[in-house]
Formats: structure tokens, C-alpha cells, sequence
């Protein structure tokens, strides 16, 4: 953190990776890194939000990601509020630029929002003046996770430049697989996504990535495969063949890993469906990073508080 | 009542005119055009260095009423037109009751004829309620006045419903005009199918949907000889479906609106609900291509899907917002901005694409400057810039999607049937 002190940070809002520079995305990374050693002390708090409020307010259920945030912000001593809305009644009661003002109004200083909408956050963040923290919006944008992710990266290999990483699973509709994508090509490291062909949105070429159907081949080169949860009960899923099947072709096995590379990196955003993307020997196995992912998301989470609260405004 | 325009530059492609002239107007017809009038008139302005050109005909405006008086009525919507220098509009069907049956055609007729500022031809429905299922009595909605038929914001899926309805309006020797779009294909998506439904995590619009159904229509119009018009073109595909119809012999104009030619997807990308249209904005070749179509002539018409939406309806998710901008307060100007600014058209092929065409395909008297015509002129300062603010639209409400945008061409005054009824 020392040779980013002088740095400084101009975004009221986290709303996505698209819109940060490889320089803020450094200073992120940078004050976690000096935020994880918090937690391994006795006393795991300090009091750099004291006097802050951070409201969560989350339109979709969440456990980990809200409790990693509310972690976050009280072991930096500021006062955490949860909010849970009922996401299926969107078009009844408040709108959410009105809740957002709401919240405004009562004083707090940064609204943490999770929704179900794609946008959602960037509506927000251009409506109310406080902060406002992108906690996943749709399928659109899930920074804190990418940020973790990368922090576990670059804690592990030292580096992000020149990595091969390659994303596993659901693309279509993951927002941890987008922002996972900008952050990391703009440290220059090399993205395949593997899926089958429906579940690859159209275009994400453009976003300078590769694309293949194939798992071995998306495993063959990785340094770290980044495996993202399936959802079979959605809607869009109707034209996918069956859970069995997605297993048997893309599921992260122990024979499928023999082929990779020696310490290859298996991340996992989470809740992770054992048997269905991952196998139990895998998610459980030594490449596996997917605990350490958890407690660096609180420092990294920390770091995004942080510095959202010392915008200029 | 005599009103005189001195010195304007006259552009009137009816009348192939494209230089100085005064004109004079008596009694609500244009009596003269020539040089050096020089009357007593009751008014009289000096258009000196200034575009004098038949009033804008807008032939996809919703105007709203009846049903949905809080996003626009006859009055403010024509209050709209004025400011734009828009003379004539055809009002959509998609009202609430939709414009389906004599009744309802009655009603807004008194309507007009009480409150509108401007010329109101009315556009009925193809089907009721338009929902594609059952036929209106196109004969009575001709009988009652009514000048084209659509289900606008609806295509009807059935082809056989389709082929009944351009049978039933070649006899009534009526204009369909099709709103084309396969909404198997469109399904739920709120922007273009590609790289910004990707990037923006939002469900896409294909192309497929839109050029598949034009095909269909066009193939639909050829076999029944009816007169079809197809509306909002946004994409490149759709343009080269009507060039090859067009050079076989089809019946059948085509339309774009102002935000296919000024905008693209990538203009969308902070999720600014008041660019989400349907059809949705497209790729920057998209826009090349309709352009391009404007040039060759292959879209004959622009006109400016003006669609007022309320706050509530736009300054929401993305997902669950409105489709739709306003436009008849901008067209001319992005017009200006991005077809005569870029060489694409003339002054007096804007004129004709906006004014002159569109009469035509309505078959109304509009649209020229010839001695014993309507009065509807504008009279435009062709380089003055402005930027569009979200305050003072005359429309009731302010769902620009070119909010914030630096225009070239405004309009000075706006005559309807030798009045003035708009004055910058």
C-alpha cells in the first residue's frame, strides 16, 4: 500500500469493472492486500469508517455476499443496516430510485445493492448522492466477486499479466463471469470461456476472450479456472439438455484436472452445487481456492468501502 | 388574411424549387411563389437567410388519446408538432380502446376538431384490439374516415390474417402500414441482440425478427397488389429486403425514424431507458445501411415514431421501462444534424423525405408549396445550433433519447393554414 499512498480514487460509485482503470483496480487490490492482514490479527477491527453507515440493500436473496459486505464494513467500525426487498412485487410499491433516496435522507453514506435487474446499481448511483456499491445487478456486473478473484490470483501466482484463466459454465447470464472478463483483460491476462454454445452470449468476442465448447481444451493451457454455478431452474434453460449431461461434458472431475496444468487454480464464486459443475473431490481437493476466495472477499470488500468513502465528491 | 415570407430560400421538390422566392399566402392557400412579391399582407416575415420548406408530414406519431391522456393528448402532442415544425401527423391506432371501430374513430375525430394545432389523420386499426385475431370492418373505418390501417406496436403473426387484411385493403384501396416483428424471435429482449445485449446483461432483440417479418410482408403485399409501408427500418438487412422488392416492382415504401440514423447501440451503454425503442437501436453499420437506404431511396420517408412515455413509465430498471422516445420536437434537427450535415441528403432531399413523401404515401394534398395548396410551411434557421434540454418540450413528456445532444437546424415559425402557430 505504501507506494499507492498518494494515489487517489475519483468514483462516488462501484458499479462495475467496465468503468474502473487497471490503476484503480491496482489501488484496490493493493489496500486489501494490507486489509487481509487485519484479519489475522486478535483484534480484527479499525476504525477507518467510524461514523459511517452502509446500508445493504439487497433485492435478491444473499447470504454470503451480504455477510461478507456487513463483515466488511464493521470490521472498519462503521454501522451496517440490512435491507431485504421482495424482488417479485418490482412494478408495486417503491421504486428503487426512491428507496435509494430514502436512504439518502436518513443519512447514510454508502448503499451496498444487490438486484435482480441488469443496470440496476448504475440507475441508483446516477440518482442519490452517496456512494453506491454494485453488490450484482442481473446478469450484468458482480465487481467485489471479480476483485476477489483477482486478489486470490495474484496472492497465489504473484501476478495477473499473461494468466490463463478460464471461466467454466453459465456465461449467458453471469454477471461474475463479466466483470470477471473486464478486470481481467485489463491486466492483460488471456480469458477462455467454456460453455456450451447456448449458454455463450452473443458477441463476448469483442470482449477479447476465447471461446471454446470443448473443456479439455479450456483446461489444457489454464493456470486457474474459475468454475461458475449452474442454474438449471431458470426459465432460459428450457432449450438445455439435462443436469447429467452438463456434468458429464463440463463438469471439474479429478481426471479431468490430471490433465491440466500441475497446481492449476480452482476457484468457485459460490454456493457451489456438488456434482452438478464440480465434483465434491475437486471443490474439497488441494488446487482448490475456494475458502481462501471467502476471507479475501471480506478484505477486498473493505477495500471497496474504503475508498468509496473517501471520494471527492 | 394575407401572410407574406420574404426572401426565404424556398425548398419545395413538388414544385422542383430550390432557390429565393417570397411567398404569399391568402385565406389559408398559398396563392403565389415568386420572386419580389410585394403586397400589403397582415404578416409579414423577413425568412432572410433562412430555409422556407413545406410543413413537416409525420406519419408515425401517439398522440395517446383517448385512454392515455397522461402521457399525451391531441392538444399537447400537436403543440409538439408545431414546435418541430410538423403540419400534418397521422395518429397511431395503439390507443386505449384501440382505434378499432367507427365509435371510437367518431370520438377522436371531435377530439381533433376541437383541440388539435395541427392536421390529425387517423390511422385504424388492422385488427381489434389489436391483438391479431379478428379483422375490423375495414370498410367502415375507410367509411369514417380513416387513411391507413396498422396494429403498430403488434405485428399479426397469422399469415393467413395478414393475407386477408392487404386483400381487404386493396379493395378499399387503403395504406397497411406494418409494424414488423416476429415476437417469437424478439421475445423478452430490451436492446440488440450482439456485443450490447452481452456487455449490458440484458435480453436481446435479433435482427432476424425484424427483417424476417419484413420479408414476409413484402412478399405478402406482392401477391395481393395491396399498398404496404413498412415502418421503422432500423437494420441493414431490412434495407436490402425492400431495395430488391422495390426493384421488382413491389408496392410497397418504407419509413425510419431519427434515432435509427442518429443513434446506435453503443449510445445505450449507461442504460439510458429513454434510447430503448423498439425496434431497438443497432449496430454502427445499422446505422450506415439505413442511411445509405435513405440515399438510393429505398426508405422513403422519415418519420418520427413519436412515443411520450410518463416518468414512472422511463426512470426505472432498463427492463421494466417503456419502449419508446419522443420526436417530433427533434426530427427535423437530428435530420439536419446527421443526414445534410453529413452529405448523405440535400436540403431538398430532406424536404422530400420528410414532407413530400410522406403525403404521397398517405395520398393527402400535403406536402408542396404550390399555389392553391394548405398553407403548412416551416421556416427553419438551417445552421443555428442548440442543445436538446429534458426542459421545455411542448410534448407532455420528455422521454428524449436525444436528451443532451448538440443539434444543428432549428425551427423559426411554423405555419398551418396561413397562421402562424409556433414562433421560436
Amino acid at each position: 500500500m505504501t507506494k499507492k499512498k498518494t494515489a487517489k480514487w475519483f468514483h462516488k460509485d462501484l458499479l462495475g469493472l467496465e468503468y474502473l482503470s487497471k490503476e484503480d483496480i491496482e489501488l484496490l487490490l493493493d489496500t486489501a492486500e494490507s486489509f487481509r492482514e487485519i484479519l489475522n490479527r486478535k483484534i480484527k477491527k479499525v476504525p477507518a469508517l467510524r461514523g459511517k453507515t452502509v446500508v445493504n440493500l439487497f433485492y435478491e436473496p444473499s447470504t454470503r455476499t451480504r455477510v461478507s459486505f456487513e463483515v466488511a464494513a464493521k470490521r472498519l467500525s462503521a454501522d451496517v443496516i440490512n435491507i431485504a426487498v421482495e424482488s417479485s412485487s418490482v412494478r408495486k410499491g417503491e421504486t428503487l430510485n426512491d428507496t435509494g433516496k430514502n436512504i439518502e435522507a436518513l443519512k447514510a453514506d454508502i448503499i451496498v445493492v444487490r438486484h435482480n435487474c441488469s443496470g440496476a446499481a448504475n440507475m441508483l448511483g446516477r440518482n442519490v448522492n452517496i456512494s453506491v456499491i454494485n453488490a450484482g445487478d442481473g446478469w450484468h456486473e458482480h465487481p467485489t466477486q471479480a476483485l476477489l478473484d483477482m486478489f486470490t490470483l495474484r496472492k497465489k501466482t504473484g501476478r495477473l499479466e499473461g494468466l490463463n484463466v478460464s471461466i467454466v459454465g453459465d456465461i449467458a447470464h453471469s454477471r461474475v463471469a463479466r466483470s470477471n472478463i473486464w478486470g481481467l483483460t485489463k491486466f492483460g491476462a488471456k480469458v477462455t470461456v467454456c460453455a456450451p454454445d447456448i449458454l455463450i452470449p452473443p458477441g463476448i468476442e469483442k470482449m477479447n476472450v476465447k471461446i471454446t465448447g470443448n473443456i479439455d481444451e479450456a483446461l489444457g493451457e489454464a493456470d486457474a479456472i474459475n468454475v461458475l454455478r449452474m442454474q438449471f431452474e431458470r426459465d432460459d434453460m428450457k432449450a438445455f439438455p439435462s443436469q447429467l449431461e452438463y456434468f458429464k461434458k463440463f463438469g471439474i472431475t479429478e481426471e479431468r484436472l490430471k490433465k491440466a496444468k500441475k497446481g492449476i487454480i480452482v476457484m468457485h464464486p459460490g454456493p457451489i452445487n456438488r456434482g452438478v459443475e464440480i465434483s465434491s473431490e475437486v471443490a474439497d481437493g488441494a488446487n482448490s481456492v475456494i475458502l481462501e476466495q471467502v476471507t479475501n472477499g471480506i478484505a477486498v470488500r473493505m477495500a471497496v468501502l474504503f475508498w468509496v468513502s473517501q471520494a471527492k465528491p | 388574411m394575407k401572410l407574406l415570407i420574404k426572401n426565404g430560400h424556398v425548398i419545395d421538390p413538388g414544385n422542383k424549387i430550390d432557390e429565393i422566392m417570397d411567398i404569399l399566402a391568402e385565406d389559408g392557400k398559398i396563392s403565389k411563389v415568386t420572386r419580389g412579391i410585394d403586397v400589403k399582407a397582415d404578416t409579414v416575415i423577413d425568412a432572410a437567410d433562412k430555409i422556407v420548406m413545406p410543413g413537416i408530414v409525420d406519419m408515425h406519431v401517439h398522440l395517446r388519446e383517448p385512454g392515455r391522456e397522461d402521457k399525451e393528448t391531441v392538444f399537447s402532442g400537436t403543440k409538439a408538432a408545431a414546435k418541430g415544425g410538423v403540419t400534418s401527423v397521422l395518429a397511431m391506432p395503439n390507443t386505449l380502446p384501440s382505434i378499432d371501430s367507427a365509435g371510437v374513430i367518431k370520438m377522436l375525430s371531435d377530439i381533433i376538431k376541437k383541440t388539435a394545432n395541427v392536421g390529425v389523420f387517423i390511422c385504424g386499426a388492422i385488427t381489434m384490439e389489436r391483438t391479431g385475431k379478428k379483422l375490423t370492418d375495414i370498410a367502415a373505418l375507410k367509411k369514417q374516415g380513416v387513411i391507413a390501417i396498422s396494429d403498430d406496436g403488434n405485428s399479426i403473426d397469422s399469415d393467413e390474417l395478414m393475407w386477408q387484411a392487404l386483400k381487404e385493403a386493396k379493395k378499399e384501396k387503403l395504406l397497411v402500414i406494418c409494424h414488423s416483428e416476429d415476437k417469437s424471435l424478439s421475445g423478452k429482449g430490451v436492446v440488440n441482440l450482439g456485443i450490447t445485449s452481452t456487455r449490458l446483461g440484458l435480453r436481446g432483440i435479433p435482427k432476424e425478427s425484424e427483417y424476417k417479418r419484413v420479408a414476409r410482408d413484402i412478399m405478402l403485399a406482392e401477391k395481393s397488389g395491396a399498398n404496404v409501408h413498412i415502418a421503422h427500418v432500423s437494420c441493414g438487412e431490412s434495407v436490402e429486403i425492400i431495395r430488391k422488392a422495390k426493384k421488382k416492382g413491389v408496392k410497397v415504401t418504407a419509413e425510419t425514424a431519427p434515432h435509427y440514423f442518429g443513434l446506435n447501440e453503443e449510445d445505450l451503454l449507461d442504460y439510458n431507458t429513454n434510447m430503448k425503442v423498439n425496434p431497438p437501436l443497432r449496430t454502427k453499420d445499422d446505422v450506415l445501411a439505413v442511411r445509405e437506404g435513405l440515399k438510393d431511396s429505398t426508405i422513403d420517408v422519415i418519420a418520427s415514431d413519436h412515443a411520450p412515455h410518463t416518468e414512472n413509465e422511463k426512470e426505472i430498471e432498463f427492463e421494466h421501462a417503456e419502449f419508446g422516445s419522443t420526436g417530433l420536437e427533434t426530427e427535423l434537427a437530428v435530420s439536419v444534424t446527421e443526414l445534410v450535415s453529413r452529405e448523405v441528403l440535400t436540403w431538398s432531399e430532406l424536404v422530400k423525405k420528410i414532407s413530400l413523401n410522406p403525403a404521397n404515401v398517405l395520398r393527402i394534398d400535403k406536402g408542396t408549396l404550390g399555389p392553391g395548396k394548405d398553407a403548412d410551411i416551416a421556416i427553419i434557421s438551417a445552421d443555428k445550433e442548440w442543445v436538446v434540454n429534458k426542459v421545455g418540450f411542448a410534448s407532455k413528456s420528455k422521454n428524449s433519447a436525444f436528451i443532451g445532444r448538440k443539434l444543428k437546424g432549428a425551427v423559426e415559425y411554423t405555419i398551418y393554414k396561413g397562421k402562424v402557430i409556433y414562433k421560436a
